[in-house]
This record gives C-alpha cells, sequence and structure tokens, in this order.
C-alpha cells in the first residue's frame, strides 16, 4: 500500500511568531522544520505500509525556497521519497489554494491513503483535508484517532464532541489524524544518513497543470484589511502561599458568590 | 455589500441545537437580511423550533444517512446554490463537522474560506477578524470578489440570544450524487460517560496541568471541580501523556470556555492554552513558578505547589458543605 503523507514544514514554533509589515502573512524566512503535528502522520504511514505487507511513504509539501529541512526529517524517519512543491508564485496562497496544489501533487503519487494532521500548527485552517479530499473526489475521514485498513477500506475511530464514531470509506481516500494516533519514532542515526540521499522531487506550479493566477495572492480572494493589538488582559493579585493561600482563594470565590 | 441573505450550518446531536449554531443565527441576525439554516440530518423537525427561535425562517434539511455529513451536505449546498438559490454568506462553527462541510463547499464552488474568526462585519465589505499569536494581535480580513462568502468561527465568540421568531420553515432538499466523495460510512457512536455539566457550558471551570506531576493525582482536579459544580478541564500536555481523555482539552486545539470562574492549577499558560480560557469572567492560578505566563492573565495568582494549595482547598470547602 502507497500511502502519501502531507508533511508542512515550518517555522519554528518557539520563536515568536512575526507579521511581514508589507504583505500582513507570517515571515516564513529562515529555516523551517517539520511540522510536529505532521509526524504523526509520517510514523502512522509507516506502520501502515508495514503492516500491509509492502509499499512506501511518499512526503508531500509546499514550502518557500525549496526548504528541505523538515522533509529530511520525515525522510530520517523512514519515508521513502518526497514531492516538493516551491514557486514564487505561491506566496499569499489561502487554504484552498494551498489544496489545489497538494492535491496535484498527490495526484502524482498516486497513492492508496493520503494522510495530514486535523491542522497546521501555524496556520491551523483546519478545512485543508476536506479541501483536497474533494479536489480528488475522494472520501474523506478528519480527526483520526485509531486507523486501520483491510480489504481495500480504511476503518477510522473518529474523534467527536462526545466520545468517538467507528467509521469506514474505501480507498483511496484521505484521513486527518490527532496527536493521539500513534506515538511518532526518533529518527536513527541511520536513517539520518539514509535521509541525505533520498529522492526530493521539486516541481514549480506550471508542472501541477495550475495557472499562476489559481494560487497565490490572485487565487485567494481576500484582502487583510486591519492588523491591530489585541486588549490585554491585566495581571492582579499575586500571593505567595504561606500555607494559608487556599483562603484567600475561598475569600475570592465568595465575593464572586459562586459559594 | 448589504447582507441578503445568511445560512448558518446547523448541528445538533440528538435533537438538540448545538450552542455553536445558536451564536451564529444570532449573529447572523445582527447582520441584516434574512437569516436560514442549513442541516444535515434526517430530524429537522425537532430542531426547526429552537433555530426558528435564534432568527431562522426556514431551515433546509438534507439527510446525509449514515455517511459523514462533509460531502453530502456540501453538495446539497452547492446543488441548491447552482440551482439559484444563493445566500451571501454562509457562516460555520470551527467544529468537526463544520470544517469537513465548509472545506468541501469551498473546493466544489472554488470560494474561499476564512477560518478561526471572531468576529465579523458587513460595512460595505464583508470583514472577518482573526486572533492570531495566542490571541495578542487581531486581523481582519475582507472577501473579494462574488458571493457566497464562507466563514468560519470559533464556539463562543458570540453571545446566544433568542430572536422570538417561530418555527423554522423545515424545506427537505436532495443530497445529489456524491459519487466516491460520500463514500464514508458510520458505523458505530461511541459516547462517553460524564457527569456534571459540560466543560464548554460550566460556570466553573477548574483545570489541572502538568505540575500535577502524576495522572493519579488529577483526582484532586475532579473533586474540587465537583465541590464547586463546575467541570474539570485540562491542558494538552496531560491530554497527550494519556492522564484524560482529549474531551478535556481547553485550548487552541481543544475546546474554548468562557465560564465566570477559571482555576488553573499546574499549568504554565502556553499561548495555545490561554486562547482557550482568556475569556473567562475571573481566574485564578495555582503554580509554583512565580514567573509562569498563566499570572499574566490571573486575577488571583496563587505562587505555591498544588499538592499543598489544592488539598487544602478541597478540605475547606467540604468543611462549608
Ligand atoms: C499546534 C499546537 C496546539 C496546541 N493546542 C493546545 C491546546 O489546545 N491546549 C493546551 O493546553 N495546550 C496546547 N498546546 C500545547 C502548549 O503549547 C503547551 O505545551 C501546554 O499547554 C503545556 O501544558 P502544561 O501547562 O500542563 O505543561 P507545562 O508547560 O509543562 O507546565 C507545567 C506547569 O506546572 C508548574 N508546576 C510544576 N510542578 C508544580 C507544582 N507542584 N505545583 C504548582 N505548579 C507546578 C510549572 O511551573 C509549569 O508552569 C498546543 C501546542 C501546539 C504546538
Ligand atoms: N504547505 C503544506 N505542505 C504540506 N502539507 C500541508 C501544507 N499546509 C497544510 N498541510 C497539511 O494540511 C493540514 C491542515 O493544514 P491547515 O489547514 O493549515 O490547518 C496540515 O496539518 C498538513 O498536514
Amino acid at each position: 500500500m502507497n500511502v502519501v503523507v502531507c508533511a508542512k514544514q515550518i517555522p519554528d514554533p518557539a520563536a515568536p511568531g512575526e507579521l511581514d509589515p508589507n504583505t500582513k502573512t507570517l515571515k516564513r524566512e529562515g529555516k523551517l522544520i517539520l511540522d510536529d503535528s505532521d509526524a504523526y502522520g509520517v510514523e502512522m504511514g509507516l506502520q501502515l505500509a508495514d503492516k500491509a505487507g509492502g509499499g512506501e511513504v511518499t512526503l508531500v509539501s509546499m514550502a518557500p525556497n525549496s526548504e528541505v529541512s523538515g522533509l529530511r526529517t520525515a525522510l530520517a524517519m523512514g519515508a521513502a521519497k518526497a514531492i516538493l512543491v516551491s514557486d514564487p508564485a505561491l506566496q499569499g496562497s489561502d487554504s484552498l489554494a494551498t489544496a489545489k496544489v497538494l492535491a496535484a501533487a498527490i495526484k502524482r503519487a498516486e497513492p492508496d491513503l493520503v494522510l495530514t494532521a486535523t491542522e497546521s500548527t501555524d496556520g491551523y485552517t483546519g478545512v485543508l483535508p476536506a479541501q483536497i479530499a474533494e479536489l480528488l473526489g475522494w472520501p474523506s475521514i478528519t480527526f483520526a484517532k485509531h486507523i486501520e485498513v483491510a480489504d481495500g477500506k480504511a476503518k477510522v475511530q473518529r474523534q467527536t464532541e462526545e466520545g468517538y464514531d467507528e467509521v469506514e470509506a474505501p480507498l483511496p481516500a484521505i484521513v486527518s489524524v490527532t496527536a493521539g494516533v500513534v506515538e511518532p519514532r526518533y529518527p536513527s542515526f541511520k536513517g539520518i544518513m539514509a535521509a541525505k540521499n533520498k529522492p526530493v522531487d521539486e516541481v514549480k506550479v506550471a508542472d501541477l497543470g495550475l495557472a499562476d493566477d489559481q494560487v497565490g495572492w490572485p487565487g485567494a480572494r481576500q484582502e487583510i484589511t486591519d492588523v491591530a493589538p489585541a486588549e490585554e488582559r491585566k495581571a492582579g493579585e499575586i500571593v505567595e502561599d504561606e500555607g494559608d493561600a487556599h483562603e484567600r482563594i475561598i475569600q475570592f470565590l465568595e465575593q464572586l458568590k459562586v459559594i | 455589500m448589504a447582507v441578503s441573505t445568511t445560512w448558518v450550518y446547523a448541528e445538533a446531536s440528538e435533537g438538540k441545537v448545538a450552542s455553536i449554531t445558536l451564536e451564529l443565527l444570532t449573529k447572523a441576525r445582527s447582520l441584516g437580511g434574512t437569516v436560514e439554516a442549513f442541516y444535515g440530518g434526517a430530524d429537522a423537525e425537532a430542531v426547526a423550533e429552537t433555530l426558528g427561535k435564534y432568527g431562522a425562517t426556514k431551515v433546509y434539511a438534507a439527510d446525509p444517512g449514515d455517511a459523514l455529513p462533509g460531502a453530502p451536505v456540501a453538495a446539497a449546498m452547492a446543488a441548491q446554490i447552482e440551482g439559484g438559490n444563493r445566500p451571501d454568506l454562509i457562516l460555520f462553527g470551527q467544529t468537526y463537522d463544520g470544517r469537513d462541510v465548509a472545506g468541501r463547499l469551498s473546493a466544489k464552488l472554488d470560494r474561499p474560506a476564512l477560518t478561526n474568526g471572531i468576529d465579523i462585519s458587513a460595512n460595505g465589505k464583508v470583514e472577518v477578524r482573526n486572533a492570531i499569536f495566542g490571541g495578542n494581535t487581531l486581523v481582519q480580513t475582507a472577501f473579494d470578489g462574488e458571493p457566497p462568502y464562507i466563514a468560519l468561527f470559533r464556539p463562543k465568540s458570540f453571545a446566544a440570544e433568542e430572536g422570538g421568531g417561530g418555527a423554522a420553515e423545515v424545506v427537505k432538499v436532495d443530497v445529489p450524487d456524491t459519487g466516491l466523495s460520500g463514500q464514508t460510512k458510520v458505523l458505530e457512536r461511541h459516547v462517553e460517560e460524564h457527569t456534571g455539566p459540560k466543560l464548554d457550558e460550566a460556570e466553573i471551570v477548574v483545570s489541572g496541568g502538568r505540575g500535577l506531576g502524576a495522572a493519579d493525582k488529577y483526582e484532586m482536579i475532579e473533586q474540587l471541580a465537583k465541590l464547586l459544580k463546575g467541570a474539570p478541564g485540562a491542558s494538552r500536555a496531560i491530554v497527550d501523556a494519556g492522564w484524560v481523555p482529549y474531551a478535556y482539552q481547553v485550548g487552541q486545539t481543544g475546546k474554548v470556555v468562557k465560564p465566570n470562574v477559571y482555576i488553573a492549577a499546574g499549568i504554565s499558560g502556553a499561548t495555545q492554552h490561554l486562547v482557550g480560557m482568556k475569556g473567562a469572567k475571573n481566574i485564578i492560578a495555582i503554580n509554583k513558578d512565580k514567573d509562569a505566563p498563566i499570572f499574566s492573565v490571573a486575577d488571583l495568582g496563587v505562587v505555591g505547589d498544588v499538592h499543598k494549595v489544592v488539598p487544602k482547598l478541597i478540605e475547606a470547602l467540604q468543611a462549608r458543605s
């Protein structure tokens, strides 16, 4: 079974985010890393291909400046190869444009199953998996906390408001996974060395059969009209516990008349 | 532009309309024009009265059968729109099903979807407001191009208020053939047992984090929540560690809560946690690190050990009852 895993490469989330003053979008300069949320998809893909007794994991990523650092991490985990879409025309792409690019790249790999995260750490639109599925004309199951593949079907436990649903869909399908789905492995030294020579196929927007005005700023059909600081919540009273802080809490709750 | 018709994607479970839907209907009313609901389910009659009360004059009902709503409901919406019944705006909750339907509709109609909204206005342009960087920056985005405009909103962004309307008229609409896309099948639903108020509806929420030190220490959070007739919550750190189920998680990828009182015990206050609870009227934090970011939003901050403060608090509350 061949699996495509969407692997987003993002700025280090530990560094404070910044908006570009001109374009008013997130700055994505410098080195990018594999979005932690996608490590679950990579691990799941590797395990499912393994269980199926054959097949491989292909990564699909859209990133600026031919970035591969994050892809190398996922390749080191065990993915076989990657398709990277990098093109200046993609700057300013919204979720739908990104979905068009990813869907076109996925088609090249002809997978049985596509895995994404439920949402990315830096963009978190959360609508991309459904958009990709619609563009491919495939079924989708979002918010998977458990996946099994058998008899040409994916059987998924889908997180819900009240618990979870047992849902199945025929392959090919797209499934978005939550952090609970598997425990990602750490790349081994051997894996890291091997990753350096694994193929990364870099393509442009035109190679995917998309026109420049379907992506980037022209494709987004939206405009950022204002950016402003939010009103800050102020810190209140701070007490050091000297063995009696619970009394201050009780007092506070009494003042609020909740006890 | 003046909005002439707004659709709200309506969600319900066992005949009870979701709070997010009531919030969106209330907001939709304030934008002017006609408000209509679009529901994916066979029991539209059961929800029509509540939807009407909150402002929907009609409820379009598409029955997805035992498939997930994403593909069939989006296809039913698109069929209406292509048939000439076109709203200017379609509002969704940033929820499990809301994201699926909105995402599919956006691709089907080839229209952008603005996500994670916390407010919307329609004075001239239709603009959606977002909070980024853990809520410290507000960004306003306007739709360009042709409507319908698709937007998703985070729960608790708007208050839900009845508008005094009668039951919404139920209009059954067909689900067109969705081919492979619609071939999902829900085999079984598992509902996790829980007692007490729901996390996102509780007046008091008591959340625990990694500072509790061990899974079994979460019991004191549950006990405290129960004594205060509130709901227990959690940071993602202890959900990922498997101490409590995902349904307890407060924050960017969990629930947004706006209780009267939020008590954070052993939680550092990462931005992704803060966005889920900063809207609480009153915040109490207990953390042994006086520099923990949670204190910057706390009305009452206790610098101390949760293993000392919380048991004493429980004892004191027990003594009162
Ligand atoms: C994309 C993304 C989405 C996320 N979504 C969420 C989300 O929805 N919700 C969420 O909560 N997080 C979310 N996170 C994770 C978030 O960044 C933090 O990692 C997480 O909130 C930390 O949980 P914590 O405060 O329990 O743990 P820590 O950050 O480890 O903090 C533990 C705190 O306990 C204190 N402490 C330790 N011992 C004691 C003691 N004995 N007494 C008192 N205090 C003590 C410490 O001083 C520390 O401040 C997300 C992260 C990402 C990247
Ligand atoms: N540029 C990208 N390259 C590869 N995968 C992506 C990209 N953007 C989003 N994805 C995938 O889609 C998921 C949802 O993204 P988002 O809609 O931004 O929350 C992510 O978690 C990734 O798995």
